[in-house]
């Protein structure tokens, strides 16, 4: 055990360079300010504006007035700046006849996002790991059938989907009312039943499932690309499966785990089709509300309304890769990824 | 240097002498770990799809049941001018945005893994619009290049009266309109898992290239993208991915239009099975989507994997 | 996996005894401001009037993306109390699957037969004899809208007919107004040539066709001059790049231009923007060719749950959405008509009054979701919008390519 602890020192202390290095480590640039650099940061200023065009564009648009969006263009600053639609958006926006805008699913979002992103990495983290270095005999025959899963439209799984969240849930109904009747005799004490299909539970699952391929391909090849010299030191140690995964694996897996969030967090929080298939009206995520406040078919469209839905809605994710970006960085400063 | 070639090669139950005697129990955590992926795999994405592909056999409407009408379905696929079309705007999104993603990924990656100043602010920038679902990315673009209140008016409005730039309501460069706005969006996570490689090489290799003279550009193209490669196959399953199942986005910017000239597979599908209550057509063209996916996964799967065990 | 499976099981045990108040989770794709006040009146009748509870389950994004979740909450067995669909064929595989509850009893209880009107709306809850649908708005696609300012800019009067609507058109080009607004999306198209079918080749035509499925009337004369009309159309329509069907009626409202080809869902729109009936704005049912209007809108629909307590809640709330007060209150705010010919409206302008006359003389004829499957509707989607946006697609093409998917369908 200690042995694979030091094993990370041991090597990280090898190279001293290493443990100083705190960011990227391409290949350095000569002198802050050559011909190069100029080129880098104008080619990176100019593609940043691209990227941020359309982010200016919904701020602007959240701040004007419907009148003043009717007339101008789109690139125009507000006239008179108005905070009502984003406080419309949040608290007013009427979706049917709940009038509270998106604050309603907020929580119902979080609820969700959750369970979901910590199953759903953690099972993918483990398969990937399972599927790199810890190979068997047609252990890549299903995560080939996993990989087709990758490119399966969601919408056509909806139906076999809720097929199998519906006889899954008899079936554990009817293991939990065997068990339960075993051990009590009172008549009627068994009578709750297990319910997938429309229950939060379900729709983590059905989250994890459609994350997983992404995931565990993900997992799988950044593992795949840490040497194997270490992973065969290690058993030589004497250390078994989840020793490895835990002692070694996971303490390099920091920026490949900022993606997989990143992936996953962004993914569960602007789904819309399953929270509304697999939950019911009161487990509705922020999604909904946000596609009923954009989407309306017949109606007025309140672009500004719109854009400052949008822009709450975004809140969160975007909040994640901020907190990410640190992570990104601290995860180099490791001395992580390589041996 | 040796990162390449050991990745993947060396399987630990051969490496490590084992004498278990049951062949099932060999190698047990890791079965048992794999559990949970191998129902996903064989219940979940396997089930499904060979339920959808006997549904395509049936004629079924609003709802799946098992009246049997052959090829029917997909005589019918097969003679509809939008199927065409669908696969044709597919095929040349699906080229375009491979291509560029791989390319504006790496490109971008690479930028920002040179030691630059305020590498997490344009990591932000580039990545934010990930944040967006489809619907708004799809809205704000279909603004942007409005001809009235877009790109093209405020052009003209400086002078130059004659600039037209009007892609969403040409059938001939709508598929580029999407393409901007899927770019736009899809870009940033590239870059992310191109940049996570990146910081997984080695910094010795940049030392032994420059001790040698390597020039940059190939440093990157000869030594780095090849040590790269299985960041980049996760990448263009990602991208790929996406392509095959777009259909927020042009449902959100040009709902298939102008006419039927921006539809895509998967809206057909979708529209065929709810809007038309047509599943058994739905399914159909979902098998023949399916059925050009494994056309071009299995055999990459059995170069990947099959060729290695006999080395 | 195995304490998943303990965790899910310990979570997600839900009690299956009930009170006698029951929550009904209704859904349905009625979002924007006017369709949601109006949702209200519902919600609030049924709060009021009976001691269940209305639980709202809106999924903007119309049927298309409402209908796959109300589907997949009854193959679920986790149905919603109830759910709105458009009337006529949309939910007969559920009615045939015996998913939906029979409302004969309420229909029979009430007197649907005698206060629906037009009588045509309960046989398209009908089916075998049963009810099994609860219909509580009107709404009829034969409108068309004109701008009254843009004509006068143009120096000319406002057309009476489509006909003259026509002649018109050079005129307003000149004056630099484009003639016709129409939106990009599929069902607009399709929707604007149906209007024109029936206003142009007649009811006896159309009948011929999306009722009795003969293709042979499509090739006939008659729908050659729809088609050839229509495709004189796209020129008019030229100019003016819009997608959803309420840009282009802004359009109208501005006097950008001159008219548009809409149901009367459009009238919200001008009412939105303060326009006057008759004044500001001008309509003409059936394009002034044809005094006629189809009967199209909404019905609730029952699943079938299977527990006495909900079903009793169900009827109960049929027969309030059928109720005149009810029927009232909903209408005058969702702006559409009521499904009773024994109710006043509280709020009528002059187009509104153009319809309540049609309508009480019988002057209606069945909608095309009635008619035609949704399967072939969408196929007729499909086909309008490539003739629209093809320049080079010729009248005769769109014509023998709409006689065969009219032979298709069943």
């Amino acid at each position: 055990m200690a042995d694979i602890g030091t094993l990370n020192t041991m090597k990280a202390a090898e190279d001293p360079v290493r443990g100083q290095l705190d960011g990227p480590r391409g290949a350095r640039p000569k002198r802050n300010l050559s011909r190069r650099n100029i080129m880098l940061y104008g080619v990176l200023i100019v593609v940043a504006i691209y990227y941020l065009l359309p982010l200016y564009v919904m701020i602007v648009t959240s701040l004007k007035t419907m009148p003043e969006i009717r007339l101008g263009n789109v690139f125009s600053l507000p006239k008179d700046i108005t905070f009502q639609p984003w406080v419309k958006a949040w608290a007013e926006a009427c979706t049917g006849v709940n009038c509270d805008g998106l604050s309603r699913g907020f929580w119902n979002s979080v609820r969700i996002l959750i369970p979901s992103v910590i199953l759903s990495i953690s099972i993918a983290c483990v398969s990937g790991y399972a599927l790199s270095k810890w190979k068997f005999k047609g252990s890549e025959v299903f995560f080939t059938l996993l990989l087709v899963g990758a490119f399966i439209p969601y919408q056509v799984m909806l139906y076999p989907v809720v097929i199998i969240l519906r006889d899954v849930g008899t079936f554990l109904t009817d293991i939990w009312q065997g068990t339960c009747g075993f051990f009590t005799s009172a008549e009627g004490s068994c009578r709750g039943r297990v319910q997938l299909f429309g229950s939060l539970s379900g729709l983590v699952i059905v989250h994890s499932i459609f994350g997983m391929p992404i995931l565990v391909l993900l997992f799988r090849n950044y593992f795949a690309s840490i040497p194997e010299e270490l992973f065969k030191a290690a058993r030589v140690d004497g250390a078994g499966f989840w020793q490895i995964l835990f002692r070694i694996m996971l303490p390099m897996s920091l920026p490949i785990l900022v993606v997989a969030i990143i992936l996953q967090v962004t993914g569960i929080w602007n789904d819309f089709l399953f929270g509304v298939v697999y939950t019911r009206a009161e487990q509705y995520p922020m999604t909904v509300q946000l596609n009923n406040i954009v989407n309306s078919v017949q109606g007025t469209k309140e672009y500004n309304v719109n854009m400052a839905a949008t822009l709450l809605t975004g809140l969160v994710p975007l909040a994640i890769y901020f907190v990410s970006g640190k992570l990104f960085v601290r995860g180099i400063a490791a001395g992580a990824v390589k041996g | 240097m040796a990162i390449a070639e050991s990745a993947d090669t060396v399987a630990p139950e051969r490496s490590a002498p084992q004498k278990r005697p049951l062949r099932l129990f060999r190698n047990l955590s890791s079965k048992i770990a794999l559990i949970p992926m191998i129902a996903t795999a064989v219940i979940v994405f396997m089930g499904g799809t060979i339920w959808t592909v006997v549904y395509s056999f049936t004629s079924s409407g609003l709802l799946p049941r098992l009246n049997w009408v052959g090829l029917d379905q997909y005589e019918r696929l097969w003679g509809t001018t939008k199927w065409i079309i669908s696969i044709q705007n597919l095929a040349l999104y699906g080229i375009c945005s491979l291509v560029l993603t791989l390319v504006i990924g790496f490109v971008l990656a690479a930028m920002l893994d040179r030691k630059i100043r305020f590498e997490d602010a344009f990591r932000t920038i580039f990545l934010y619009p990930f944040a967006l679902s489809f619907i708004v990315t799809g809205l704000v673009w279909q603004w942007i290049l409005n001809p009235d209140y877009g790109v093209q008016g405020v052009v003209r409005s400086l002078g130059w009266e004659s600039f037209t730039f009007n892609p969403l309501n040409n059938p001939d460069i709508v598929m580029f309109g999407l393409l901007i706005a899927g770019l736009w969006q899809g870009t940033g996570l590239i870059m992310c898992i191109m940049l996570a490689g990146l910081r997984g090489i080695d910094d010795d290799i940049w030392k032994a290239s420059r001790v040698d003279g390597i020039p940059v550009w190939k440093t990157y193209t000869r030594i780095i993208i090849p040590m790269m490669r299985p960041v980049f196959v996760t990448a263009i399953v990602l991208i790929a991915s996406g392509i095959i199942k777009l259909y927020d986005l042009v449902v959100a910017q040009t709902s298939g239009g102008p006419g039927i000239s921006s539809e895509v597979p998967a809206k057909y599908v979708m529209q065929s099975m709810f809007g038309g209550q047509n599943l058994g057509q739905g399914f159909a063209a979902s098998t023949m989507m399916l059925l050009s996916v494994v056309i071009i996964l299995v055999p990459w799967a059995l170069l990947e994997f099959g060729g290695r065990k006999r080395g | 996996m195995k304490l998943t499976t303990k965790l899910l099981a310990a979570t997600a045990i839900v009690s299956a005894t009930s009170a006698g108040a029951v929550d009904l989770e209704v859904m349905h794709w009625w979002t924007s401001g006017g369709e949601a006040a109006a949702v209200q009146e519902f919600a609030t009748a049924v709060n009021e009037n009976t001691e269940h509870n209305w639980i709202d389950g809106a999924i903007a994004g119309g049927g298309d993306v409402a209908r796959p979740v109300m589907v997949s909450r009854i193959i679920g067995g986790d149905p919603p109390a109830a759910f709105q669909f458009n009337h006529g064929l949309q939910a007969q595989e559920l009615i045939e699957a015996g998913l939906i509850l029979d409302l004969t009893d309420v229909a029979e209880e009430q007197g649907w037969e005698d206060i629906v009107n037009p009588p045509s709306l309960l046989d398209a809850c009908t089916y075998e004899g049963r009810v099994y649908c609860a219909p509580v708005n009107i709404h009829s696609w034969q409108w068309m809208w004109l701008s009254n300012a843009a004509f006068e800019e143009a120096g000319l009067e406002v057309p009476e007919t489509w006909t003259e609507f026509v002649e018109d058109a050079p005129a307003l080009r000149e004056a630099g107004i484009v003639p016709l607004a129409m939106g990009g999306q599929a069902w607009q198209q399709n929707g604007s040539f149906g209007v024109m079918a029936v206003a142009l080749a007649g009811l006896d035509n159309l009948l011929a066709v999306n009722r009795d499925k003969d293709a042979s009337v499509v090739r006939g004369e008659a729908y050659g001059q729809v088609f050839q009309a229509y495709a004189d159309a796209r020129e008019m329509a030229e100019g003016l790049d819009v997608q959803d069907w309420n840009q282009a009626t802004n359009a109208v409202i501005t006097g950008e231009a001159a008219a548009q080809i809409m149901g009367d869902w459009a009238q919200g729109e001008f009412a939105v923007a303060g326009m006057t009936a008759g004044e500001d704005y001008s309509c003409l049912p059936g394009l002034g060719e044809i005094a006629i209007l189809d009967t199209g809108g909404d019905a609730f629909y029952f699943p079938v749950t299977g527990d006495p307590e909900i079903e009793a809640a169900q009827k109960e709330m049929a027969a309030l959405m059928l109720s005149p007060e009810v029927q009232v209150a909903f209408n005058s705010v969702k702006g559409s008509l009521p499904i009773r010919g024994d109710v006043d409206l509280t709020t009528v302008n002059d187009c509104t009054q153009k319809g309540l006359d049609l309508l009480a003389n019988g002057d209606t004829m069945p909608s095309g979701n009635q008619l035609l499957s949704p399967d072939t509707t969408n196929q007729l989607n499909d086909l309008m919008t490539e003739f629209w946006n093809t320049p080079s697609m010729t009248a005769e093409d769109a014509q023998e390519r709409y006689a065969q998917i009219i032979e298709q369908a069943s």
